[in-house]
């Protein structure tokens, strides 16, 4: 932590301290711990939400994991095996069946971007991309929406463990994903400089900051104090501790998988403990257009099967599943035909996710697609009626609305209706 | 707190400002110009007298017309909107702000002074014409555009991995080569589009061009390599036709199929090391294509409609123009034709003018600028078609391309939002009416060079060493995205990774270094006094004098160092370095 407080010679304390508190950089930590939040902590300890995105980048195949069609000629060669939950997933993922209590799927997607990039974008955002305005990502969102929860939070809100998520959109730079590899390391953190000192360039710092957007008077500007401060805040934070995933027992790494997925997934868990509101946690490949079903068998699967299954069981052991909400998916899932290549192509139009924690209801198979998987032949879900499912399940209220930078009114989750099977 | 600090001064302070770098009026453009603009206009023969000024326009320091066409269309857009533009930026910002564009780093404290005291008129044109076309600066062009351009082409992981075909050495090394010799930006393209050789440098047969479609052409049907250049350089975004017709635009499944085929001769084979199963490099070759049914008279390809029938396709060019279905190398070389008939698209002109404008000015004419045609209505329209066939008549000349941009009006604009083109905000959804400079962060790239400016210049070791190291810290901010286009995102986006870097990485360490022979060592021992020193320290790194609040807080930080000058200068340093106002171009 930072070395104590002291006035440096030559100037007057108070006269110091104007400049902190004007950078607010410094003294934030220190001023905002004050009794009355310090006795509430506890309280909201107990009661706040996180999430965690399990994000499969590229599309998965979610006919041969979560919707199997044997015998049908889109099948393919899986076979669906018997869960804890009310449905019957793929062979090829044997604990996450005895985690299937716990979670839910939504057999009926249905979406209309195709494209990775558009797909991701819906995916994140619950809009479809528009150049003329940037929406805000479910990370930024729901660490928006979840931050009064954890006053005392010092590192960033919104994580990212191997991937780039999507940005924050207009509610501005201070809410965009903090990217970090599976190890948990952290470029460039050590501070080669006393804390005192440290504190006193901040304030020079804070002068050229605040002259600069006084001047131009633009958005980007003013923006970028805000995350030097949160830079600040993380530097010098103890709860920074969370992200040192390689504290954890070798026994417990091993369980999760020793691959990039399955320490992300480990390293989500001491996020959550450490109370960061939101983490995604990246595992691509999935763009399977060629031979499909032996990547699945061989890598994909047993790699998903090993972390998330060992993340759901960890944090209902933990007591913490109820708080916290998982949510799987990619930007669409993969045809049902299968190409001259043994590979599916690109697929939105029906397909599955994967959703559970928090408030949301486990063990179900929500909707339905035809015996050949091209469709949905039951009430077809968005991206917009997950985020919402999911944002009740994290008790945030559907009526927050956001104001975009030119004042048009967002509401959150686009609108999307709930999935009422799902969440009280 | 305003109270506070004027109690303070600095106590080394003289009485006087020192005037090392003065601010002085921009006188913009004579009159003559925008007759002589009109001029042209009227009379009809635009290109002709175009391609005759801009030849004539150094020599004789004519404001060449292109410009005025930009000035005017611009002035009108302001005029309609009812919107009245920010004030000229000061000399010294646009000197800072045509460097980092130029030649992608801020100008050395010698270099403003170079600038500021050219007192003749023309300074601003004679200063773009100095990076453009004198040899000192001929490197760090010919570098900073290989880069932008490296990255466009292969992306920023591209070359990264060792399994990758794609050689980045070799991709810039063509590149700066291109830059240096600035050759022609048709020529550069069809290079690009039909390039056969090896992509190592020293290899036998190598050519740095290939590079760009040597990882594009052999998995997936190539579909990436039609993908790139109909976007790089059509303006044409038709990777989801590759699978169903396009749901906004007038490609259709068809259409991407005829495209890609053109790419269908080409084959990038592996070199080894000899004697064993090490890839050296890549060879991009052109091969004789029997097509999918076999036939090397009549090479067609095959593609699936989403309802589940077969399609066949051959190569048709995006105008419709079809060429041999032969696939017979020697009948028809394929890239060559689409070379061919690219060259004489006019969306080739379109694209290279919206991506240069937006490069220079913040915003292109369309959003997102390679994503062109009749269902994304430009805003200039007018405007990119007279700039796209001056561009024709310049012979596609960048530096005159960038003359134009960076002498024209919209580009000279203070970096202001104001009250009078509050409505003038892109960021916010508007469409960019150009009335101000648009606030940009730096790219990585930029602010790497101007970091080790910043140090002092002077990097040291071979290019090889240097472009090494740049480029391992330029990784750092790279994340993939796991899909088989492999689309990439950056770090650098004024998050906290980057602020992490800017505060404790090893490049601040470098640039506040106080060691004998570093930038603070040498600025410490030069100037009349201390407030002399603190002034060229903000020049330096802002290109402006410090305000007084500023001049008070280094006091401060002077007697909190105990008097020791040199680490006040340092923590000034240090907060300029990571001020927005530093990392963004402005």
């Amino acid at each position: 932590m930072i070395s104590p407080w002291k006035t440096p010679s030559g100037m007057s304390r108070r006269h110091f301290m104007n400049h902190l508190a004007g950078s607010s950089a410094a003294a934030s930590a220190a001023l905002t711990m004050g009794g009355a939040i310090a006795a509430n902590a506890e309280e909201m300890r107990r009661n706040r939400k996180s999430a965690i995105m399990l994000w499969m980048g590229g599309g998965p195949p979610t006919i041969d994991m979560w919707d199997l069609k044997p015998g049908a000629p889109t099948g393919g060669p899986f076979q669906p095996i018997s869960t804890t939950g009310d449905m019957q997933i793929c062979e090829h993922l044997p604990m996450v069946a005895k985690q299937m209590h716990n979670l839910s799927i939504v057999r009926s997607m249905s979406t209309r971007e195709a494209d990775h990039n558009r797909g991701r974008y819906y995916m994140h955002t619950g809009f479809v991309p528009n150049p003329n305005i940037e929406h805000p990502s479910y990370g930024a969102v729901v660490a928006h929406e979840l931050m009064s929860q954890r006053p005392e939070l010092e590192i960033p809100p919104f994580v990212t463990i191997g991937g780039a998520s999507a940005g924050p959109g207009f509610l501005g730079m201070a809410w965009s994903p903090f990217a970090v590899t599976s190890s948990g390391r952290i470029r460039n953190l050590d501070m080669k400089l006393d804390g005192m000192r440290l504190r006193q360039r901040m304030a020079a710092l804070q002068e050229i900051e605040s002259g600069f957007a006084n001047r131009t008077r633009d958005l980007p500007a003013g923006e970028h104090g805000k995350v030097l401060k949160k830079t600040f805040d993380l530097m010098t934070s103890s709860q920074m501790e969370a992200f040192r995933v390689e504290k954890e027992d070798e026994k417990t790494k091993e369980r999760y998988g020793t691959n990039g997925f399955g320490q992300g997934c480990l390293l989500a868990r001491r996020l959550v403990e450490g109370g960061v509101p939101f983490i995604e946690v990246d595992l691509g490949g999935w763009d399977l257009h060629n031979n499909v079903h032996q990547t699945l068998a061989d890598t994909k699967l047993p790699q998903l099967d090993k972390a998330m299954s060992a993340l759901v069981e960890d944090l209902e052991q933990r007591g913490l599943l109820q708080d916290t909400a998982i949510i799987w998916m990619g930007e669409f899932g993969r045809t049902p035909r299968i190409n001259q290549n043994a590979g599916r192509d690109h697929w939105a139009r029906s397909w599955s996710c994967v959703v559970g924690g928090a408030g949301i209801q486990g063990g179900l198979a929500v909707g339905e697609t035809s015996s050949d998987g091209t469709a949905v032949e039951s009430e077809p879900f968005s991206s917009e009626d997950l985020m919402a499912t999911v944002c009740k399940g994290l008790s945030i209220s559907l009526d927050t609305t956001f104001m975009s930078k030119n004042r048009r009114p967002m509401k959150i989750a686009n609108g999307g209706k709930v999935i009422s099977e799902l969440v009280a | 707190m305003d109270r506070a600090n004027r109690t303070h001064r600095i106590d080394p302070l003289p009485g006087h400002p020192i005037r090392l770098l003065e601010q002085f009026r921009f006188q913009y453009m004579a009159p003559k110009s925008i007759f002589l603009s009109r001029l042209t206009r009227s009379l009809g023969g635009l290109m002709i007298l175009m391609i005759a000024f801009a030849s004539l326009a150094r020599a004789q320091s004519v404001v060449p017309p292109q410009i005025a066409m930009i000035n005017d269309a611009i002035e009108q857009g302001w005029a309609d909107y009812e919107i009245t533009p920010a004030k000229e930026a000061d000399d010294a910002v646009w000197c800072r702000r045509v460097f980092l564009d130029i030649i992608g780093r801020i100008p050395s404290l010698e270099e403003q002074q170079e600038f500021a005291a050219d007192r003749g008129g023309n300074r601003r044109a004679k200063l773009v014409d100095r990076l453009l076309h004198d040899d000192r600066y001929t490197e760090e062009y010919a570098n900073h555009w290989a880069t932008v351009w490296s990255n466009l082409l292969i992306g920023r992981g591209g070359g990264m991995d060792r399994r990758d075909l794609t050689n980045r050495d070799g991709m810039m090394k063509y590149l700066r080569d291109s830059f240096a010799e600035n050759k022609s930006y048709d020529r550069m393209v069809y290079e690009l589009v039909t390039a056969e050789g090896a992509t190592k440098p020293g290899a036998p047969g190598f050519n740095g061009a290939v590079n760009f479609l040597v990882g594009k052409v052999n998995e997936e049907k190539a579909v990436l390599a039609a993908s790139s250049v109909s976007r790089i350089f059509l303006g044409q975004q038709v990777q989801c036709t590759q699978c169903h017709n396009h749901p906004f635009n007038d490609w259709k499944q068809q259409k991407f199929w005829e495209f890609n085929s053109f790419f269908r001769q080409t084959r990038a084979l592996r070199r080894f090391v000899d004697g064993t199963r090490d890839v050296d490099y890549a060879e991009l070759v052109s091969e004789d294509y029997a097509g999918e049914a076999g036939d090397p008279n009549d090479a067609l390809v095959f593609y699936e409609m989403r309802n589940g029938l077969t399609r066949v396709a051959y190569p048709v060019f995006t105008d419709g123009t079809e060429i041999s279905k032969s696939g017979y190398v020697d009948d028809v070389n394929r890239r060559h034709e689409l070379g061919r008939l690219m060259m004489d698209s006019q969306s080739l002109d379109r694209m290279a003018i919206n991506r240069y404008w937006s490069m220079f000015l913040g915003y292109g004419f369309t959003k997102p600028i390679d994503d062109m045609g009749p269902h994304n209505n430009p805003t200039h329209p007018q405007l990119l078609d007279d700039l796209a066939n001056a561009f024709r008549g310049s012979s596609y000349n960048v530096k005159d391309l960038i003359t134009w941009l960076t002498l024209s009006r919209p580009y000279s604009l203070a970096a202001v939002l104001g009250s009078n083109n509050q409505i003038d905000d892109p960021s916010i959804g508007e469409t960019p009416k150009f009335s101000r400079f648009y606030l940009r962060q730096m790219s990585a790239e930029q602010l790497y060079q101007s970091l080790v400016s910043a140090s002092g210049g002077n990097a040291t070791g071979t290019y090889e060493q240097q472009e090494k190291k740049r480029r391992e810290w330029l990784r750092q901010f790279v994340v993939t995205f796991g899909t088989d286009e492999g689309d990439e995102a950056t770090t650098f986006d004024g998050s906290i990774p980057q602020a992490l870097m800017l505060f404790n990485g090893e490049l601040t360490q470098n640039a506040t270094s106080t060691k004998p022979g570093s930038f603070l060592d040498r600025l410490s021992q030069s100037g009349k006094s201390t407030r002399d020193r603190l002034n060229l320290l903000y020049k330096a790194g802002l290109s402006r004098q410090p305000t007084k609040r500023e001049v008070a807080l280094a006091g401060e930080l002077y007697r909190a160092r105990g008097g020791k000058e040199i680490e006040m200068l340092q923590d000034v340093w240090w907060a300029i370095l990571n001020s927005n106002e530093f990392i963004m171009q402005h």
